[in-house]
């Protein structure tokens, strides 16, 4: 049998496709065809004899075909072709780049998420440095069928080879039970987030939850959760799922399927979801968690991308997610507090504080007295605005 | 062999010729007379001033085509270029040998004439070089060796008589009778015909070749008939839409689209943008984004450029036309729109690589740009950069007037970091073309580096939000990313040579090794 794996084709850049077949004899036989081969030819060849020695194969053909694929990528690749011939519960594992070991907090701000297809390498490969909270690493709908596995070996070495430069990084897994086979592959790779599609109730999130923590077994690595309503029934059990676990850290919802699901067009104005939309959120603050709303999905039009942020920040959710890198500044400066409620909120803030430094419990602006709830949403907002680089931490010192 | 004052082995001899190696910028300064083509006398050609022969054949026949001699050719129908294979066809069928082609620039339309390289009707190209003719010349095939010039090289050699024209052919698409022609006219209009400037005023005949015959006179007359030998018509000269793109794409990618950004935040954090100001930003896909985002930049100060120097293209007319850049120097138009307007705005000026590049001059209008925006294919850490060769070896792209350019007072470099997985930024270029001295600024995805010489510009970023790097750590990134690739193997044939804007030998191209 001759096992394949990876991309060809014109239009084919940063990836490679493998061809390899077993043999009782005759050695390691390569044939490297690459766009890079005067450059990295002797790079290649050694990949290719490492990554078939840690699996034990003596005698094999392997054929490659390279558009200047990363050596993460092609390691994946030639993985991939080897999965499937031989059984085997080793993993040819590249070092992890520095800081791809770092944890985020739960409460971090997550404006905005850019989704990466999981079997696209070209795309992942500078996905840190266009400015978004957070990068999805997507098992799910990108991924065809028959290029699950593949998608998975390419999705480990990436969240372990890639700087994503700080980005918080997040893997979409595929809907359960096939989301166990994912998390089998990622976990213990420098993911921060999981996001769960499709979630309908509880169980899904407790049982995702326990499979993680048996495949951390004692690490003290922690990965949060973000289950996504995509689903009537979910809209109905949104207010479980997000109290399912301690890890899950924010409630997502998904409006292709949710409207889908209803039956209902997906429109402009987002009628027929406003219902799903705000159940999500106040599921989602109910439990103490942040709200995050689906993508935009016509990345040409910014006006109306624009105007369904302000809507939606409107509505409680602090982010949605970016299927195109030109999405993020808008949502990034959508979600962030603007100038004036900056304005506003240092006041509020600066008033609480003086009365802390008075002995006075009462907190004042001009004649006004400030409730709590309200000064704890100024903290908030100060908070964002720091996070978001449009306010300086040392606002205070600064203001005088 | 010798060394050059850039550290570059080079030759003693380059086709018989003695070699002068380059000195350095602005050292090497001829002694000498520029070249004096033969006395013309009115007595001499048609009293009723009609130069129309029947054919390009007769035409060239006339001229006295032989063996050995200079033949130049233009590049203003791009690849869309007829002309140039018509030539080399006549001069294939009268059994001509040993011809030398001087084009201002080659494309893949004239891969046509490699069997004419490979049985010695040409024997050398001095000219640009791309697709299949670069690959050719690359892998050793050419019987001579090829030299490359930039836009302002091209005319300085010509006007100091290194290279001496014996048939120059002017492709215009529109002429007259007495020879005079311009390119805003007729079916194959591209713009102006500045690169053919140099020839007419030099070359021994001068031929120009039109598919739109006008009564006299043929206005405006960017060429003037008064050089003009023999005029000839033809079916067609080059195909309109192989010319010029009708529509100029603006770039999609989102990796082009972040650099773009970053060169337009670095000159306007660092002041390079202010009322009054000049630029020059090319035609490539970063290049018209980083023209609409200094667009904006100028809006929404309230501010003007007072040129841009083209090459032009709609959105660079755009902003002549909303009054947020005052002229346009053009030295050619990429689309239609940048003919059009070239036609009907008398701010939109045609230049020539006289007025724009020449060195050995008294002066050029490059001096006079605040910042210049190019591509390179490497830059080394000393900010030297290449534009001709890739990491590989292979020859595959002209210079144009990307040396000229780099006497702008501030030189952006926006590039990937590295393309697929070959490093942009190198310990030594592979072909040195511009010395690091003349390059500012290098912008990446990654980080922006500053050259060490411009500490006005690293002083004026000091305090800014962009990712201000040293040239090694951008290196530095490059390589953990892609990994240290090997040094390329190339054989020890000298396939090209590179000459500086001053007709000096910067560089050699020695030849891929199979």
């Amino acid at each position: 049998m001759i096992a394949q794996a990876g991309n060809k084709g014109d239009s084919v850049r940063s990836d490679c496709h493998v061809q390899l077949e077993l043999k009782d004899s005759g050695g390691i036989q390569l044939s490297i065809k690459s766009k890079v081969a005067k450059l990295f030819g002797r790079h290649i060849h050694k990949l290719c004899n490492d990554v078939l020695q840690h699996f034990g194969i003596k005698h094999a053909i392997l054929k490659i075909e390279d558009k200047g694929a990363l050596p993460f990528v092609m390691a994946a690749r030639i993985e991939a072709a080897i999965h499937q011939l031989i059984i085997t519960d080793n993993s040819y594992l590249l070092p992890v780049h520095d800081g791809n070991d770092s944890l985020t907090d739960s409460d971090i701000v997550r404006r905005s998420r850019l989704y990466l297809p999981g079997n696209n390498p070209k795309l992942m490969i500078n996905a840190g440095i266009y400015g978004s909270d957070g990068v999805i690493l997507d098992l799910e709908d990108s991924v065809a069928p028959d290029k699950k596995d593949e998608a998975r070996l390419l999705v480990r070495n990436a969240l372990r080879s890639i700087n994503f430069y700080g980005t918080e990084r997040m893997v979409r897994i595929n809907q359960l039970p096939l989301g166990f086979e994912d998390l089998q592959m990622i976990i213990g790779h420098g993911v921060n987030l999981i996001l769960i599609p499709k979630c309908e109730t509880a169980e899904d999130i407790k049982s995702v939850d326990s499979k993680i923590a048996e495949l951390l077994a004692h690490s003290n690595t922690e990965i949060h959760l973000m289950p996504i309503i995509e689903s009537a029934l979910g809209v109905q059990n949104a207010y479980e799922i997000a109290a399912a676990a301690d890890k899950v850290v924010a409630l997502a919802i998904g409006l292709e399927d949710y409207t889908a699901d209803l039956g209902a067009q997906r429109t402009y104005e987002a009628k027929e979801s406003f219902y799903a939309r705000t159940a999500v959120v106040n599921a989602a603050r109910a439990a103490g968690k942040q709200a995050i709303d689906s993508v935009f999905s016509d990345i040409e039009n910014m006006d109306a991308l624009q105007a369904n942020v302000k809507e939606s920040k409107s509505l409680g959710f602090v982010g949605m997610g970016c299927i195109h890198p030109r999405q993020i500044g808008f949502i990034n400066d959508g979600f962030s507090p603007d100038d004036s409620e900056i304005l506003k909120a240092k006041k509020i803030v600066e008033a609480f504080h003086i009365a802390i430094e008075n002995g006075s419990g009462v907190v004042a602006l001009g004649s006004k007295m400030i409730d709590p709830p309200v000064v704890k949403r100024a903290q908030k907002l100060i908070k964002l605005a720091i996070s978001t680089g449009k306010l300086s931490k040392e606002w205070r010192a600064e203001n005088v | 062999m010798k060394v050059n004052a850039a550290g570059r082995t080079i030759p003693t001899y380059i086709n018989g010729e003695e070699v002068i190696g380059y000195k350095g910028v602005g050292k090497y300064i001829p002694q000498a007379n520029k070249m004096a083509p033969k006395i013309p006398s009115y007595s001499q050609f048609p009293l009723d001033g009609n130069k129309e022969v029947a054919d390009l054949e007769m035409a060239l026949l006339n001229s006295g085509l032989k063996d050995g001699m200079t033949i130049s050719t233009h590049h203003h129908f791009r690849n869309g270029d007829l002309v140039a294979n018509m030539v080399f066809d006549i001069a294939k069928k009268h059994g001509v040998k040993n011809l030398r082609w001087f084009p201002s620039a080659s494309f893949p339309c004239h891969a046509h004439l490699l069997p004419y390289l490979e049985d010695g009707t040409i024997s050398h190209i001095e000219g640009s070089m791309n697709g299949p003719l670069g690959k050719f010349c690359s892998e050793g095939k050419m019987s001579k060796t090829a030299v490359l010039r930039s836009h302002g090289g091209r005319y300085q050699a010509v006007q100091d008589g290194d290279v001496e024209i014996d048939i120059a052919i002017i492709a215009a698409s529109c002429a007259d009778d007495f020879g005079n022609a311009n390119a805003l006219n007729g079916e194959a209009n591209s713009g102006l015909l500045g690169f053919a400037l140099a020839d007419s005023q030099y070359a021994d005949k001068v031929i120009v070749v039109t598919d739109t015959l006008v009564p006299f006179p043929c206005v405006p007359w960017q060429i003037q008939g008064n050089y003009v030998d023999y005029v000839v018509k033809v079916d067609k000269v080059g195909i309109p839409e192989k010319i010029i793109s009708g529509t100029t794409k603006i770039t999609k990618s989102p990796d082009r689209l972040l650099i773009a950004e970053m060169t337009a935040k670095f000159c306007e954090e660092t002041g390079i943008i202010q009322d009054g100001f000049s630029f020059q930003a090319g035609a490539g896909g970063t290049s018209l984004s980083i023209g609409i985002y200094f667009g904006e930049i100028m809006r929404r100060k309230g501010i003007k450029a007072r040129f841009a120097r083209g090459g032009s293209n709609q959105y660079l007319v755009n902003l002549l036309e909303e009054g947020l850049v005052e002229y346009i120097l053009d030295g050619q138009t990429f689309d239609l729109e940048g003919v059009r307007s070239m036609r009907e705005n008398p701010n939109h000026v045609w230049t020539s690589p006289f007025t724009s590049y020449n060195y050995h001059s008294k002066g050029n209008f490059a001096s006079k740009v605040d910042v210049v925006i190019l591509g390179a294919t490497e830059v080394d850490v000393n900010f030297n950069a290449n534009v001709v060769t890739h990491s590989d070896g292979y020859l595959m792209h002209g210079i144009g007037g990307w040396q000229n350019c780099l006497f702008s007072k501030t030189v952006i470099l926006p590039l990937p970091l590295f393309r697929d997985r070959i490093p942009v930024i190198v310990d030594e270029v592979t072909t040195l073309c511009g010395p690091g001295e003349l390059i500012d600024v290098i912008v990446t995805e990654r980080g922006i580096a500053i050259n060490p010489l411009r500490q006005d510009l690293i002083e004026k970023a000091k305090d800014s939000a962009l990712p201000i790097m040293t040239i090694e750590e951008l290196k530095e990134e490059a390589e953990r990313i892609c990994g240290k690739p090997d040094q390329p193997k190339l054989g020890d044939k000298i396939i090209a040579a590179i000459k500086w804007v001053d007709g000096t030998v910067i560089d050699v191209v020695r030849e891929v090794a199979q």
